[in-house]
């Protein structure tokens, strides 16, 4: 581990180049659209992105650094790879999504893949189809990857069971978000220009998010520290991994941060006794001008959206200049074409 | 029938037939008796029939089975009762002795007619799938059934702690984002039941208990001499919350109370030891494969173990911790003393305490696949079954006609 942490460098630009030497299947590009640096896809055992939890630290920083490559497609005039030129990429949504799809969606696109979007409404789940069939129709249809977004822990896990296609968790009930939890790995590091040493402040809902618990994972992996801040009805209080620790008074954390992550807080938990009310929640756990002033000065903030602004961030804060929430949206769609790409891509 | 050369006995020579079978390495026991299980029929014959369900119980080494009333319609009626003990008498293997529900439809609302009931056969009341949630009812119905010498068995969950829960509520369930089933959703019902017998005299029977909090519960009521006895079930004695994790997110772990920690696990065993609690019931809960084909969170709850309940209880006798003859105990003579019945003296079972066998859900003789032990491999066999003096299974032919 401390070895893994040592070598974790600022992030340059020159990962792209380095990796492309040693890959004789990214030199070979017929169509001149393969960028320099691209990486042959991920060579191993790896079929599915469930969660970040069996991810290596070595792995993770592959999806790192393949999406360094990705983004330099991103910076083109025409953003087009064929990467993943003939394979279908369906995007599977049984919970309402705007981000997670649309960036799911661009990003199967900008590498050439087909993409098929399919949300529960309109499909034969209505009629009561189970989820392993409508898997295994998909795959019949020509799915090579589903991206799935479910309102319930491990359905993910059942599809990867059971349908012969690469899975890409898009969160599954409060359990997993892990594209979401690379694109915050990718943001703190393209910005703090390394992981290892970093304390990161996970603020508010942290029981009922996946965007959390995956963070949890991604983020001690490569060797930062966790601290959870919240009232302890919305803590996971049983959970315990090495790195994470639990707190209750925000004040006393917020000089010690490095990033800072409020949590979206839905106006039911009030109505379920688990905070007395949004009024109070966000005197004691909303991310304000008061409480921006007291953080380090380069102290990253972060959200995973949607937000509510005004409860668990001021609107002021997430548009001040230590706010990235717009270059997660924007790194989003480059995690998920390293994703795919390491996937289920084509050596071209 | 007279079988030769037995492990813990002299010779045993049984009416019906002149076979002679070579006892060399078995034991022979008495038939073992389920104080709780679900046979599914009426009403969800998709996933269990009374027909099935005791031929899995034959195998499993089981001659007497108390059937739960959560069919459909429930067993709340005389006449639904009359037919479960009618096609008992047509098709089941062995003995089946059916529960009938404390409150109609198991509602919660309004009592059955619960001594009609037990003239017709009842022979314990519980609204198993659900508590009886209401204090009063739940005592009216202890005092009612304790007049004609009933008990009354509750599946202790109170509804407002356990909502939602799929799995036990610790370190698991968080790493793996499930809603949790609390500990203390049993233990407070656990509670309340035993200020209940307290309260009035009559004795309750606490079903599958699974926390350790529970148990210290019982052992508490009972030295106070308060009236309760308990049954726990072989797989919150063998199997913890892990195995959903390391089967990620396998439904045939899922079951109702859940499986729990290590340290529950202890408890549990622990409670067999002094007493606390008293038999090993299976609540066998057999479903059909779409019902646990699902997201985990939509699966139903259940596990199919009649059949290999015995082997998977012979891993604790071989691990140490649980003397044979203990389990023998909790097997037979405990259970039937929960209801105060005897143990019929023509009921037999021959087992090979060593034998190793591997599980192979599809090869099971009940309708539910649903167990979280397919491709494990088990040490201790049921060999042979005599129920009412008859052979109802037969491992060693079978073995025969293999070999």
């Amino acid at each position: 581990m401390t070895a893994a942490i040592k070598s974790q460098g600022p992030a340059v630009k020159a990962h792209s180049a380095r990796n492309g030497q040693g890959h004789a299947a990214a030199e070979v590009d017929p169509d001149g659209l393969q960028p320099a640096g691209l990486p042959a896809p991920a060579p191993g055992p790896r079929r599915h992105c469930l969660d970040l939890d069996d991810y290596s630290a070595e792995e993770i920083r592959q999806v790192l650094d393949t999406a360094d490559a990705m983004k330099e497609i991103l910076a083109r005039p025409v953003k087009k790879a064929p990467g993943l030129r003939g394979r279908m990429v369906v995007n599977c949504f049984y919970e309402a999504s705007t981000r997670t799809r649309v960036s799911f969606e661009v990003a199967a696109k900008n590498l050439s893949a087909d993409v098929v979007n399919f949300s529960a409404g309109g499909s034969s789940v209505e009629k009561g189809e189970s989820l392993i069939d409508t898997a295994r129709t998909l795959v019949a249809l020509g799915a090579n990857v589903i991206v799935i977004r479910h309102s319930m822990a491990g359905a993910p896990h059942v599809v990867a069971r059971n349908a012969g296609a690469a899975v890409i968790n898009a969160g599954d009930g409060r359990h997993a978000h892990p594209s979401q939890a690379l694109l915050d790995l990718y943001t703190i590091r393209e910005r703090l220009g390394g992981l290892a040493g970093l304390r990161v402040a996970i603020v508010g809902d942290v029981l009922h998010s996946r965007v959390a618990r995956s963070n949890i994972h991604g983020l001690t992996r490569m060797g930062a520290e966790v601290i959870l801040c919240g009232p302890a009805t919305l803590l996971p209080v049983n959970l315990q991994l090495a790195g994470m620790r639990f707190e209750h008074d925000l004040d006393a954390i917020l000089p010690q941060a490095d990033v800072v992550m409020p949590l979206r807080i839905q106006k039911e938990r009030a109505e379920g006794g688990l905070i007395p009310s949004l009024r109070e929640y966000r005197q004691r756990y909303g991310v304000t001008t008061e409480r921006l002033r007291r953080m380090r000065p380069g102290a990253l903030i972060m959200h995973p959206g949607p937000m509510n602004p005004g409860v668990e961030i001021d609107p002021e804060v997430a548009t001040s200049p230590q706010s990235v929430i717009e270059s997660q949206v924007s790194n989003g769609v480059a995690i998920r074409m390293a994703l795919l790409y390491l996937l289920a891509g084509v050596a071209v | 029938m007279l079988i030769r050369n037995l492990r813990n006995r002299a010779d045993v020579r049984l009416e019906g037939s002149e076979e002679v079978v070579d006892g060399r390495g078995l034991v022979l026991l008495p038939g073992f008796v389920d104080l709780h299980c679900h046979l599914r029929q009426p009403g969800f014959e998709h996933k269990e029939t009374i027909a099935t369900g005791t031929l899995a119980a034959a195998a499993g080494g089981f001659t007497t089975v108390c059937c739960m009333p959560n069919t459909e319609p429930t067993i709340d009626t005389v006449g639904t009762l009359q037919h479960v003990v009618e096609i008992a008498r047509q098709e089941a293997v062995v003995r089946v002795l059916p529960i009938a529900a404390v409150t109609r439809a198991r509602r919660g609302a309004e009592l059955s007619d619960m001594a009609e009931l037990a003239a017709a056969g009842a022979v314990a009341f519980s609204d198993d799938g659900s508590p009886v949630a209401s204090s009063s009812m739940m005592r009216h119905a202890l005092e009612y059934a304790n007049s004609f010498g009933r008990v009354v068995i509750d599946h202790c969950e109170d509804p407002a702690l356990t909502k939602g829960g799929a799995m036990h509520e610790g370190q698991v369930s968080e790493r793996l984002g499930l809603p949790g089933w609390p500990a203390a959703g049993e233990e407070v019902m656990v509670a309340r039941d035993v200020a209940l017998a307290a309260q009035t005299g009559a004795r309750v029977h606490i079903a599958h208990v699974s926390s350790a909090g529970s148990v210290q519960v019982i052992r508490d009521a009972k030295r106070r001499g308060i009236r309760v006895t308990s049954e726990v079930t072989p797989h919150h004695l063998t199997l913890t919350d892990e195995w959903i994790e390391r089967g990620a997110y396998d439904a045939n772990c899922k079951v109702n109370p859940p499986l729990r920690s290590e340290g529950d696990q202890l408890a549990l065993i622990e409670g067999l030891l002094d007493g606390t609690i008293d038999a090993i019931a299976t609540d066998h809960a057999p479903h059909a494969m779409a019902d646990k084909a699902c997201e985990f969170e939509q699966a139903a709850f259940g596990i199919s173990n009649i059949e290999t309940a015995f082997a998977s209880l012979m891993g604790l006798v071989h691990a140490g911790k649980l003397p044979f003859d203990l389990l023998v105990d909790k097997l037979t003579r405990s259970p039937a003393a929960v209801l105060g019945l005897d143990l019929p003296a023509d009921d037999w079972v021959l087992v090979d305490p060593d034998a190793e066998w591997t599980v192979d859900a599809a090869r099971l003789h009940s309708r539910g696949r649903n167990t979280p032990l397919h491709g494990h491999t088990l040490r201790g066999r049921v060999m042979l079954t005599i129920c009412r003096g008859r052979v109802v299974y037969d491992a060693l032919r079978e073995a025969a006609i293999a070999s």
